[in-house]
């Protein structure tokens, strides 16, 4: 799950770590008040969910409260790569002597989190770690011990970071190391981290995300401290009406998992695939043998033939599908038996011929038997495992496309 | 042989009294595993196909008169790093867990005490290991019959981040005749406790062992981690890679998760092209069709005999 800037700077601010007197806004009006009672120059920032708004205009200064308003008016009525803003975050312009980096991360291969601490901050970091790499440094945390300041002190001072300055560095990154931890972060980064003239420091800018796992049992930050309502799960895109209704069918009957997405896909091959291996070995097998498949689908667990049957028709009603493929590897907790049953009474349903409609039904495994007996009476071709997910995958694309050249 | 388990590995399940955990104890059994007991707190003296259910860890361990080599953990995601946690201070030191959605950091705190404490983490997110004709712990192929279809004794050991695919490339190496030593599921997961580098070493120790296959997708740096195990291990083992989901790669499904909660792209080194150019680099054969497994595992073989 995904924050914007303002609740960012929050989560940070409840960690204790330092930011200036910020405000956020809806309105051009709010904005104004914000800016006089910062009593100074100040920055609008846009509060989108999306990268690149400093290039977009959605990033402007003020000196006086009037012209605050106005960057307000505009930058709310900005769309940022698709995204509107959700309000605008008035800050006072800060009198920067440094710009650092502190950001924490998982390591997969380390199975723990990991420091970043960077003294040439407000760029990327990944440009600075491939170009300078003495001035990044590293350092794991554990998950069982407490994090001590100290381990945050070695992550600074590899950067040649001393005096003053590493002493109020330090605090800082072991706090955003403790609040990664403690609040399910994947991902916790303040960039730019500021050295004010005056010798403090602040979290000018601050990114964070969620694991989506974990959004259950951190509902004293979301609902109470941020309050983000339930529903505002801030997925990357706009869900479409295929994916909606999947997740509604699914939603309707526990037995099984189904779940559809088409985004991206516009072909005329129907994908009623499973399980999650065998649904990515599969859309690649469809595409690599000239192949367009209209969406792609999982089939997990052992669904009810209701199920089986609302994702094939979501999958037969998308525009432009003209036959699907039924195919999955190996299964030994789903039942051939109850998809076909499903399939079928899908075609039926929508007044189609299964023997025509269904390209192929490749689902080895448990009930096999029983069900290719009740696709045969239909005249669908069934095969099993001795027919390999590539060569189903080829049938089915020969079929809809004429025999490959 | 085989790697982590034999005939003789005594285990648990935790969770035993789910509906999908009691098909799995049935399973087991049949495939001629030994289950010494379940555990469900508050349910104390029941049975499930004769296994005999305990409160905790430590009345199992206490009943069955000595220390139990794993265990199979199915308990909801918020309970499981507990339960985890409770059969590694048991002594447990086997632990394949089947529930997914759990948050990392838990995942990450169970794998750092099973390293201190000396235990070994399969999964989450998996379906477990599988010796052909002499045990299996988890759902990995299915019932006792459907498994002996799938999986004959071998020469291949097979690792996969899918835990159907595991049993889809164990039947082509078993219809191929070239059948499977040990087949692990790995799990799904962004953090997992064992990766395929960290499962090497057992394989290679493993004389039955005479090739490795292993079922990759995009997202994390488990494959690069394997190239670079590969590179600094001098290994006798060839192993042949297929990597699902290289569709991932365009630039319409950047971000999107497919598949398993780990099969996600966040930066360029955990694209397909990027991770098969990295196996290549190392020696690691990766093949274009699913179907080239088995002949390109006997040709490996046949080259290094």
């Amino acid at each position: 799950m995904r924050f914007y800037e303002f609740e960012a700077r929050k989560i940070v601010e409840l960690a204790g770590i330092p930011v200036t007197k910020y405000g956020f806004c809806t309105s051009a009006e709010e904005a104004r008040k914000v800016a006089e009672e910062i009593g100074g120059p100040v920055v609008i920032k846009s509060q989108v969910l999306s990268g690149g708004r400093m290039k977009a205009g959605g990033v402007k200064f003020a000196d006086t409260p009037e012209e605050a308003a106005e960057h307000a008016e505009e930058i709310l009525k900005l769309e940022i790569n698709g995204h509107m803003p959700r309000g605008v975050l008035v800050d006072p312009k800060a009198e920067v002597k440094q710009e650092y980096y502190a950001s924490v991360v998982w390591d997969g291969t380390a199975k723990k989190p990991l420091m970043l601490f960077s003294d040439m901050g407000g760029i990327d970091i990944e440009e600075v770690a491939e170009t300078h790499p003495d001035h990044v440094g590293r350092g794991h945390v554990s998950n069982l011990l407490p994090i001590g300041d100290f381990e945050a002190k070695q992550v600074v001072a590899a950067t040649g970071v001393t005096g003053s300055q590493l002493n109020r560095a330090t605090p800082i990154l072991a706090r955003l190391a403790r609040l990664f931890r403690d609040n399910d972060m994947t991902l916790a980064e303040i960039n730019p981290l500021a050295e004010l003239t005056d010798g403090s420091f602040v979290a000018l800018d601050a990114h964070m995300e969620m694991e989506n796992e974990a959004v259950g049992r951190q509902k004293k930050l979301l609902r109470k401290e941020l309050a983000i309502a339930e529903d505002d799960t801030r997925e990357t895109y706009e869900p479409s009406d295929f994916e909606k209704n999947v997740s509604a069918i699914d939603a309707a009957d526990h037995r099984g998992v189904i779940q559809g997405k088409d985004h991206g896909f516009t072909g005329n091959l129907g994908l009623v695939i499973g399980a999650g291996g065998g649904s990515l070995t599969l859309t690649d097998a469809v595409r690599n043998q000239g192949g367009q498949p209209a969406n792609y689908s999982e089939i997990g667990g052992n669904p009810s033939v209701a199920k089986a049957c609302g994702l094939a028709k979501e999958v037969l009603e998308k525009d432009g599908v003209e036959k699907i493929a039924v195919m999955m590897s190996i299964v030994s907790n789903t039942r051939v038996d109850i998809v076909a049953r499903g399939v079928i009474k899908a075609c039926l349903e929508l007044g189609k011929d299964p023997g025509e409609t269904i390209a192929i039904f490749r689902i080895p495994g448990a009930w096999e038997e029983e069900g290719f007996k009740i696709l045969d009476r239909y005249g669908v071709e069934t095969c099993d495992r001795s027919v390999s997910m590539w060569e189903a995958a080829g049938r089915a694309v020969s079929k809809i496309q004429g025999a490959p050249a | 042989m085989s790697i982590l388990l034999d005939g003789d590995t005594t285990f648990i399940v935790q969770g035993i009294t789910g509906r999908e955990a009691v098909n799995l104890t049935r399973e087991c059994l049949d495939y001629g595993s030994k289950i010494v007991g379940g555990v469900t707190p508050g349910r104390k003296g029941r049975e499930v196909h004769g296994v005999p259910v305990f409160d905790t860890v430590a009345q199992a361990v206490a009943h069955h008169g000595g220390p139990i080599d794993g265990s199979v953990v199915t308990v909801p995601p918020a309970f499981t790093k507990d339960a985890v946690l409770e059969a590694i201070e048991n002594g447990i030191k086997l632990i394949v867990i089947v529930t997914e959605r759990i948050p990392r950091g838990d995942v990450a705190e169970m794998v750092e005490l099973a390293e201190m404490r000396g235990a070994r983490i399969i999964g989450p997110n998996c379906l477990g290991l599988i010796v052909p004709e002499v045990c299996k712990m988890g759902g990995i192929g299915g019932p006792a019959k459907d498994a002996a279809k799938a999986y004959q004794p071998g020469r291949v050991g097979v690792m996969s981040r899918s835990g159907g695919m595991t049993t889809e490339i164990s039947s082509s190496l078993t219809q191929a005749g070239l059948g499977v030593s040990t087949a692990v599921s790995i799990g799904g997961d962004a953090i997992i406790g064992s990766t395929y580098a960290e499962l090497m070493p057992y394989f290679e120790a493993d004389e039955q062992t005479e090739a490795i296959v292993i079922y990759t997708e995009p997202g994390g740096r488990m494959e690069a981690q394997l190239a670079e195990w590969v590179k600094d291990n001098n290994s006798r083992l060839p192993i042949v890679a297929f990597m699902a989901g290289k569709f991932m790669d365009d630039e319409e499904m950047k971000g999107m998760s497919f598949g398993h909660a780990g099969t996600i792209v966040e930066g360029k080194e955990d694209t397909a092209t990027e991770k098969i150019s990295r196996l290549e680099a190392a020696g690691i054969r990766v093949v274009e069709r699913i179907d080239e497994i088995p002949d390109v595992v006997k040709e490996k073989i046949g080259a290094t005999a």
